[in-house]
């Protein structure tokens, strides 16, 4: 008997989970769960210095020119048009199903899956106005992208049966072959004025 | 005949918490693992702009911010109300950005370099002038992989 009270008591373990309660609460308020969400975006490498202007030029019919000028009004190849027609018409330029004479031509290209498959050489040019409001300049990138996005999937849907996003890998490399993202945004300008 | 008088009587039998410090510290350890203390706090308002076509930004630990809006009420008598650029936790020049750039570029592991995203965290009302210095400023400093931070909508508001 004697050599059992000269043991260490045990530590009560009931105000454990009091204590845990307490850490968990603290974790619970000083947590931010968001996931940074956006649109990705890859800018052009700076030109070297000393390199001449790249001179190459682009057909008119190959270039889709989107413009936005101070007063955040949208021109688009070389009309005024709203925000709500940007999508279609971006995707009658990117696809161009008719093979109409003002629209990208296409060019023959080995793609996987497809074969030998005409694929437009289409070009969208962003170019706005240090005026112009950072809102409505991802409005109008977000149609683009959305523009493409939509003609990928009608893609996949009828090559693959799929949507672009439940494609393998392989598969939405070829896709993203036939229509590639190219949207370029030119050296900066003052356009409108200021 | 104690014995049997006693189970008779029985209402519920008392559910045991004894393992309860097991669920909360199990809770506990999602929610530290989960946490990203936020280490900044911001200096502008910001108010991101929606979008639809979204993609999660991955690998927090490859991602720079920079934010830009209007100084808050507080910082208004000194900073005035044109929209300014917060690095971190201080105000900075367009100039500055390089150097940021650099200084955040070293902090990563080589093999990692080439991923680095810088996340412009842009106020909506903001005018393109200053992002477009900034973009400028990126590509000098050969950080080209950026994104635009917006907030997920099911249908932009025209």
């Amino acid at each position: 008997m004697a050599r059992k009270s000269r043991e260490t008591p045990e530590i009560n373990g009931g105000s454990m989970a009091d204590i845990a309660f307490l850490l968990l609460i603290f974790f619970l308020v000083a947590t931010t769960m968001d996931i940074d969400t956006g649109l990705s975006r890859k800018l052009p490498p700076m030109p070297e210095p000393g390199a001449e202007e790249d001179n190459k030029q682009i057909k008119e019919r190959n270039v889709f020119v989107v413009l936005i000028n101070s007063n955040d009004q949208l021109m688009v190849e070389g009309k005024e048009m709203d925000l709500l027609n940007l999508r279609n018409e971006a995707k009658e330029f990117i696809v161009n199903p008719a093979n109409k004479e003002n629209l990208p031509e296409k060019e023959l290209k080995e793609i996987p899956f497809f074969g030998e498959v005409p694929v437009p050489k289409g070009i969208i040019s962003l170019m706005n106005d240090r005026g112009t409001s950072y809102g409505l300049y991802i409005k109008v990138q977000n149609e683009l992208i959305a523009a493409y996005n939509e003609v990928r999937d009608e893609a996949a849907l009828q090559k693959f049966g799929k949507r672009f996003d439940d494609l393998t890998e392989d598969k939405q490399d070829a896709i993203k072959d036939y229509y590639p993202q190219i949207i370029s945004e030119a050296e900066p300008k003052n356009i409108g004025g200021n | 005949m104690a014995k049997f008088e006693r189970k008779g009587k029985g209402g519920m039998p008392q559910v045991s918490t004894a393992s309860l410090p097991d669920i909360v510290f199990m809770l506990l350890f999602f929610f530290m693992v989960s946490t990203v203390l936020r280490e900044t706090t911001l200096k502008i308002e910001q108010r991101l702009p929606g979008a639809t076509e979204v993609k999660k930004l991955e690998r927090k630990s490859l991602v720079s911010y920079i934010n830009i809006g209007k100084p808050r009420k507080a910082f208004q008598s000194i900073y005035g109300t044109e929209p300014r650029i917060q690095l971190n936790d201080a105000f900075a020049k367009v100039a500055d950005i390089r150097d940021y750039v650099t200084s955040e570029r070293e902090k990563m592991d080589e093999k990692e370099r080439p991923l680095m995203t810088v996340s412009l965290k842009v106020d909506e009302t903001t005018r393109m002038g200053v992002v477009i210095d900034v973009k400028q400023e990126l590509r000098k400093a050969s950080a080209l992989k950026i994104n635009y931070s917006t907030r997920k909508v099911e249908e932009i508001e025209r």
